[in-house]
């Protein structure tokens, strides 16, 4: 319960930072950065939101799935784009995927890194 | 009848099913294609099809599912707590690399929208599209994008890249976990970062910094770009 209420509570001021700042940054993701932050200070011990944190990670996926079934509902706007927007996902997704592996791996210096 | 299929138990429990299976599949044969949530759609969108479920529906009955994205988010802040000795001896790599990739995501979206003659509406909608869908609704919508297309994008570049990214690394002779998660989270955001999850602890927690890295660099970002081409 306490884990739920300090997860809860990060975003809450994560959404209120947000809001002060025009939405430059979304909540949430002020919210991670705030939980690291306190985590790091010890002002929020890790065994509180162990349990919480943990299953909310590992289920994540299942989470973009109603997104996702808004591609049943789009078919208009893809219309006479279709090959546009498949090629332009496909392409970049795999260059992204390339550019950030590629040049990560040969930065990477740590053993905990290239250990496999 | 129609009114317990369009219930939200229902409608929640054929999402939690259909992802289910999805799951079972991946655990048997672990093919990239068997990714559970590509499952999951295949599945899902022909069953509310032939149950007569419209999307509007589904979405409203899915709030529940959805509404977690945000505290998952703050949750992934624990996980870059727990791997913080990987990321803090590579702190510098990281910030350069996702920023590169943040680049090469916007910039190359862009050069495939020119040479096909794309409406402008449509480009800004897909430039965000390797963002987190919070940080990349956001971003479209202060671009003047289409919000529909922009979801649809992030879906499915989240899709793809979960499906196509431990092949591709695998072919490119990736061996650093840390350059996986990375490739994964800057990629395919909150999809990528669940299937690096699979990989492994190291891999997760990097993916999830990149969500958060990927999403702050992009918003930044595009306004300049839009500036230099203004």
């Amino acid at each position: 319960m306490k884990g739920i209420l300090i997860i809860l509570f990060y975003l809450i001021v994560g959404e209120g930072i947000s809001m002060l700042i025009n939405h430059f940054v979304p909540g949430n993701v002020i919210g991670m950065v705030l939980l690291f932050a306190s985590l790091q200070a010890k002002i929020v011990k890790p065994e509180s939101v162990e349990t919480v944190a943990n299953f909310l990670t590992k289920n994540m996926t299942i989470m973009f799935l109603p997104p996702s079934i808004g591609l049943m509902a789009s078919y208009k706007i893809l219309g006479n784009n279709i090959v546009t927007i498949t090629l332009a996902i496909v392409v970049s997704t795999m260059l992204v995927l390339a550019v950030v592996g590629k040049t990560m791996d040969k930065l990477d210096k740590t053993d905990e890194g290239n250990n496999q | 009848m129609k009114e317990i299929i369009n219930s939200e138990p229902f409608i929640l429990a054929i999402t939690v099913l259909s992802y289910w299976i999805g799951t079972i599949a991946n655990n048997r044969w672990n093919k990239p294609v068997t990714s559970p949530i590509l499952i999951a759609v295949v599945i899902l969108i022909p069953l509310l099809l032939l149950l007569n479920i419209d999307y509007p529906t589904y979405e409203q009955n899915t709030h529940l599912i959805t509404f977690l994205l945000g505290p998952t988010v703050v949750a992934l802040g624990y996980n870059m707590h727990k791997q913080f000795n990987v990321i803090k001896s590579n702190l510098l790599p990281i910030l350069l690399t996702v920023f590169i990739g943040s680049l090469v995501g916007v910039l190359s979206v862009m050069a495939i929208c020119f040479i096909f003659n794309a409406p402008i509406e449509l480009m800004v909608a897909m430039e965000p599209k390797s963002v987190t869908m919070p940080i990349a609704l956001g971003i479209s919508e202060r671009s003047g994008g289409i919000l529909a297309l922009t979801a649809v994008s992030v879906a499915t570049c989240g899709i793809f890249g979960s499906v196509i990214g431990p092949w591709l690394l695998d072919k490119l002779k990736i061996k650093s976990r840390v350059a996986k998660g990375l490739a994964m989270g800057s990629a395919a955001h909150g999809v990528g970062t669940g299937r690096a999850m699979q990989m492994g602890r190291i891999e997760g927690a990097v993916a999830g910094m990149a969500i958060g890295l990927m999403g702050i660099f992009t918003a930044i970002i595009i306004p300049i770009i839009e500036a230099i081409m203004a």
